[in-house]
C-alpha cells in the first residue's frame, strides 16, 4: 500500500473547471525518507518505514539515533510503516510526493482528531437529548435518557455510552481526492476535511 | 499560513474584468450547464457589496424582478463568469448599500455619477 506522512496545514477552496467551489485541505506531504525495510527473509512480510518532519538529536534516545544513522539522517519525529509498498526502494532513499500519488488518486487520510475535552452524550455520540422544551421538560434538553433496566440486571452494561473525554483519537477519512500537486513545494491538496488540528501529523494511503 | 496563501495564488486567475464599486449598474454573464449544453445568463443590477480579498473577493448584485428585490453573490474568482459590463457609474456614500432593501420605486434609485472615468 503506497502512502506518505505529512503535516496539515489548513483549509482553503479552489474552483473546479465546471465552476464548483471545491473545498480543500492543504497537507505538506514529505520529503519522507525510508529508515527501514522489512523483507520476507527477515520479517516475514515486505514493507517500508519512512521518518518524516525534523527532530533535534538531543530529544532523542541513543537507540533511535543510532536507528536513523543507518539510514543516514537525521532523527525524524514521526515514523510510519507501510506494508506491500508498491515503489522499490532502499534505506536512505527519499520519497517525494509526485512518486506516490497522482493528480485525482483516491486517498485515505489518518490523523488524529482535535481534542474537545469532556463533552456530553449529545456531541460525543450524536444522541438527540429531549427534542421538546416544553411539555413539562426540565433541565433534559442534553440528557441521556435510560441507560438500562432495573433490578434486572441490576447493572450497567459496559461500553454503555456515556459522557466523557471526546476527541484525539486516531481517524481515518476514506476516500478523499487528490484535487492538486504541487511537487516542488512538496504540497497536496485533498479534497474535503482531515482530522486533526493545523500542524498535526496526517498519513495519506492511497486506496 | 504562508503555504496557504501560496496554493490560493496557484490558483488565481487574472483579473481581466473592469473596475467597478458599489452604486455601480452592472451586467454580470454567468456561464450555465444545462445537461451537456453551455449558455449565458445575464444578471443585470447594482451593486451593494464587494467584500473579501483576493481568491474569496466576491461582490453582490441586487435587482427588482417583477417588483421582487433579487440578489446574487457572485465571487469574482469564479470560473463562471465570463463578462462584466458597468453600465452605469452611480454616486453613493457607504461601501454597503443594505439600506436599498428598504428602499422600493423612486426611493430605491442610485444617482449617476456626473463624471466618470474613462476606463
Amino acid at each position: 500500500m503506497n502512502g506518505i506522512i505529512g503535516k496539515k496545514i489548513g483549509m482553503t477552496s479552489v474552483f473546479a473547471e465546471d465552476g464548483r467551489n471545491v473545498a480543500c485541505t492543504v497537507v505538506e506531504a514529505g520529503p519522507c525518507v525510508v529508515t527501514q525495510k522489512k523483507t520476507e527473509d527477515t520479517d516475514g512480510y515486505y514493507s517500508l518505514q519512512l521518518g518524516f518532519g525534523e527532530k533535534k538529536a538531543k530529544n532523542s534516545s541513543n537507540a533511535l539515533i543510532g536507528h536513523f544513522d543507518k539510514a543516514n539522517t537525521a532523527p525524524k519525529r514521526k515514523v510510519v510503516e507501510f506494508r506491500d509498498f508498491e515503489i522499490d526502494k532502499g534505506i536512505g532513499d527519499v520519497v517525494t510526493v509526485d512518486e506516490v500519488f497522482a493528480e485525482g488518486d483516491v486517498v485515505h487520510a489518518v490523523g488524529t482528531s482535535k481534542g474537545k475535552g469532556f463533552q456530553g452524550v449529545v456531541k460525543r455520540y450524536n444522541f438527540k437529548g429531549v427534542n421538546d422544551a416544553t411539555h413539562g421538560q426540565h433541565n433534559r434538553q442534553r440528557a441521556p435518557g435510560s441507560i438500562g433496566a432495573a433490578s434486572y440486571p441490576a447493572k450497567v452494561f459496559k461500553g454503555m455510552r456515556m459522557a466523557g473525554r471526546t476527541g484525539g483519537d486516531r481517524v481515518k477519512i476514506k476516500n478523499l481526492q487528490i484535487v492538486k500537486i504541487l511537487p516542488e513545494q512538496n504540497l497536496v491538496l485533498v479534497k474535503g476535511a482531515i482530522p486533526g488540528h493545523k500542524g498535526s501529523y496526517v498519513i495519506l494511503e492511497k486506496k | 499560513m504562508d503555504a496557504i496563501k501560496f496554493v490560493e495564488e496557484q490558483f488565481l486567475k487574472e483579473n481581466t474584468f473592469p473596475e467597478f464599486r458599489p452604486g455601480d449598474n452592472v451586467a454580470v454573464s454567468v456561464e450555465i450547464v444545462e445537461g451537456d449544453k453551455k449558455r449565458t445568463q445575464v444578471f443585470r443590477g447594482d451593486v451593494i457589496q464587494i467584500k473579501g480579498s483576493g481568491r474569496s473577493k466576491t461582490f453582490t448584485v441586487r435587482k427588482m424582478s417583477n417588483g421582487v428585490g433579487v440578489e446574487r453573490i457572485f465571487p469574482l474568482a469564479s470560473p463562471s463568469i465570463s463578462d462584466i459590463k458597468v453600465l452605469k457609474r452611480g454616486k453613493v456614500r457607504r461601501a454597503k448599500l443594505y439600506y436599498l432593501r428598504e428602499l422600493v420605486g423612486k426611493k430605491a434609485r442610485i444617482k449617476e455619477k456626473a463624471f466618470t472615468k474613462k476606463n
